[in-house]
């Protein structure tokens, strides 16, 4: 039984010896961070906002992304804190700075990156929130002690018992009495803060995984919309390689076959009977024309040479002149698109203009396509007709198909169709010029 | 006749070379790049310069504006442009300075060999030879819109047709298998319904013609 009693004693000491150590460690950890935060964020946060101000004079320039390194290496001090002590995880989204970028495109990649907006909206919540929730478990923890050394005697250094010469909390401290009564609320306090701190400390780090952490609902969405739309360009590249298999297949491979059957006739009756052989080195001549022209339509349809040849301003230009009815085009592009983007852009004209001869009726068209380098680079393509409206963006329809192509690359598609028209439909897709 | 040639794909080059070189063309150069053809132009003042559209280095449109740039500098300089594909928009620049000598073809022409030499000395007498591509494309457009083209007969729009890629009348009588006079009596007819000026140059009536049909654009 004793030896029950006294292992059963033992345990509870190292169990009790432990949770002594882990709550001491909290709160010395919970201490030195209220500390590192206040500190740090008020520094931080006034070199940023003084480099920043000094950007137009051009010292900034230079002094701002080291500034700004060294929040990111504050953050990524709180973000390595955070992970070991309560095992919070803010993962860091930087975006790598160019390799050989010359201080002002340096500059002004980090300040235009979200990750480095983000680090600098924390400072100032860093230096008052974050210091609060860090300050009040250190606090928890370790003003019990003062409680405890009031109640041991250092109420004499305040008062000789006939005043109340200091408040521990809400305690008037006046004699041994209320030092007691101190040590009580401390006591208190001390089982409250032992319980508490470390879901205080974890509060802190939430804190600052709310602001530093890009949001985890965008994150989702973002996901949710990449899978739909990776998806949709899969299925639709790899309908496109059915497509033009079976083009080639049933045309201009058939046809060359055909023709070299023809060949092997004609050499057979070359001798025997050349008017024969005349007549089918025509027919020969024949399909290898249509296997040409064939292939010619294929192509276009894979990627328009003039696409190629002069990029999306001239290819629409073109488009234009092949349609049967009166279409403008206003196009105001300096520089060529990506390859991708212009091929999107350029089949999607062409599936709307379609629509509008087909269904809409339409007897004028005016097609607008300009670049705004505004929000990292925007191709805006407009498309209006005169037919009598009532398009929408439904499941079948080419518009839907159109949606499906510029979703791809992030682009929008808005459609304006009132009944009686006129038809404008807007495509939108954030691109760069090269 | 001598020619500068522009054609970066070995074969068809070598076989233009040959077929060229059997109607009797003397080939100045035959070169493949943009840059080559920009220097065979200037150095060797050909009678005429077969270009492909697509040259490198650049694989873009690099030959026909090499050739639109040596015939601003040259005007009038015949020059005939070969593509896999035919636009009305290049089409529309080769024509812009209004002087003639432009041929704009598809490389299909090059099976019948002789109507494509026949275009080619066209070309270089400073006539037109415009692929019936880029004419029906034209046509297609112009008559959905313009009532004086949807008074031609179907014979005269097939005469117009002809007229416009640059044919000659008599070429254009022995296609359609009619007299010469016949021709010259539809083409009066259709000057006339279209308010054109009849002009007895060859040349000058085309580029009429093909002004008319790509106007308002």
């Amino acid at each position: 039984m004793d030896t029950n009693g006294d292992s059963g004693d033992t345990d509870a000491d190292t169990t009790g010896g432990r949770r002594t150590r882990a709550v001491a460690l909290v709160g010395a950890r919970a201490l030195a961070l209220a500390v590192v935060a206040l500190a740090g964020s008020i520094v931080l946060f006034v070199l940023t906002v003084v480099s920043i101000v000094l950007v137009p004079v051009g010292v900034g320039i230079v002094t701002t992304p080291w500034v700004l390194a060294a929040v990111r290496g504050f953050a990524n001090r709180r973000r390595l804190v955070a992970a070991r002590w309560t095992g919070v995880r803010i993962p860091p989204a930087y975006r790598p700075v160019p390799a050989n970028a010359n201080p002002w495109a340096r500059c002004f990649h980090l300040l235009g990156d979200p990750a480095v907006r983000r680090d600098l909206m924390w400072l100032p919540v860093d230096m008052t929130a974050g210091f609060v929730t860090a300050l009040l478990p250190a606090a928890l923890l370790l003003y019990p002690f003062e409680g405890f050394a009031l109640a041991a005697g250092l109420w004499r250094v305040f008062t000789d018992g006939t005043y109340v010469g200091w408040w521990y909390g809400f305690v008037p401290v006046g004699g041994q009495l209320s030092a007691l009564a101190a040590a009580a609320l401390g006591a208190a306090l001390l089982v409250v803060g032992v319980y508490t701190a470390p879901f205080l400390l974890r509060v802190h780090f939430l804190l600052t995984r709310s602001v530093l952490a890009s949001g985890q609902g965008e994150l989702a969405e973002r996901v949710r919309v990449l899978t739909e739309t990776r998806q949709d360009a899969v299925d639709s590249s790899a309908a496109e390689l059915r497509r033009i298999e079976r083009d080639l297949h049933d045309g201009a491979q058939a046809r060359l076959v055909a023709m070299g059957m023809d060949l092997g006739t004609i050499d057979a009756l070359i001798e025997k009977d050349p008017a024969k052989a005349r007549q089918l080195l025509a027919q020969a001549r024949r399909s290898s024309a249509e296997a040409l022209t064939e292939l010619r339509d294929l192509v276009r349809g894979i990627h328009p040479p003039v696409l190629a040849e002069r990029g999306l301003g001239d290819a629409v230009r073109a488009l234009a002149l092949r349609m049967p009815i009166g279409t403008e085009v206003d196009v105001d592009l300096p520089g060529r698109l990506g390859a991708p983007v212009e091929s999107a852009a350029y089949f999607a004209v062409g599936e709307v203009l379609t629509n509008a001869v087909k269904h809409a009726g339409a007897e004028r068209i005016w097609i607008d396509v300009h670049h705004t380098p505004a929000h990292g680079g925007m191709l805006r393509i407009s498309v209006t007709d005169d037919g009598r409206g009532g398009a929408t963006i439904g499941a079948g329809s080419g518009l839907s198909g159109v949606e499906r192509r510029l979703g791809t690359f992030d682009g929008v598609l808005a459609v304006s169709s009132p009944a009686g028209g006129p038809t404008m439909v807007t495509m939108e897709i954030p691109c760069e010029l090269s | 006749m001598r020619v500068v040639l522009a054609e970066d794909l070995f074969l068809l080059r070598d076989g233009l070379v040959r077929m060229l070189e059997a109607f009797d063309f003397e080939i100045a150069a035959a070169v493949e790049t943009g840059p080559e053809l920009t220097r065979a132009l200037a150095d060797l003042a050909p009678d005429i310069a077969v270009v492909d559209v697509r040259l490198p280095p650049s694989h873009t449109d690099e030959g026909l504006q090499c050739a639109l740039a040596a015939r601003r500098a040259r005007p009038g300089l015949p020059v005939l442009v070969l593509s896999q594909h035919v636009e009305q928009l290049y089409a529309r620049e080769l024509l812009a300075d209004g002087v003639g000598g432009v041929g704009y073809l598809l490389k299909d022409r090059v099976f019948d060999a002789e109507q494509f030499i026949d275009a080619v000395r066209r070309v270089a007498a400073g006539g037109t030879a415009m692929d019936p591509q880029v004419i029906q494309q034209l046509l297609t457009r112009r008559r959905a819109d313009d009532r004086p083209l949807g008074r031609l007969t179907p014979r005269e729009l097939e005469v117009l047709e002809l007229m416009a890629q640059g044919r000659s009348n008599a070429a254009i009588a022995s296609q359609l298998v009619v007299t010469e006079r016949a021709i010259a009596k539809h083409t009066s007819n259709i000057f006339a319904k279209l308010s054109l000026d009849v002009s007895d140059d060859d040349n000058r009536r085309v580029l009429a013609v093909l002004a008319y049909l790509d106007q308002g654009r």
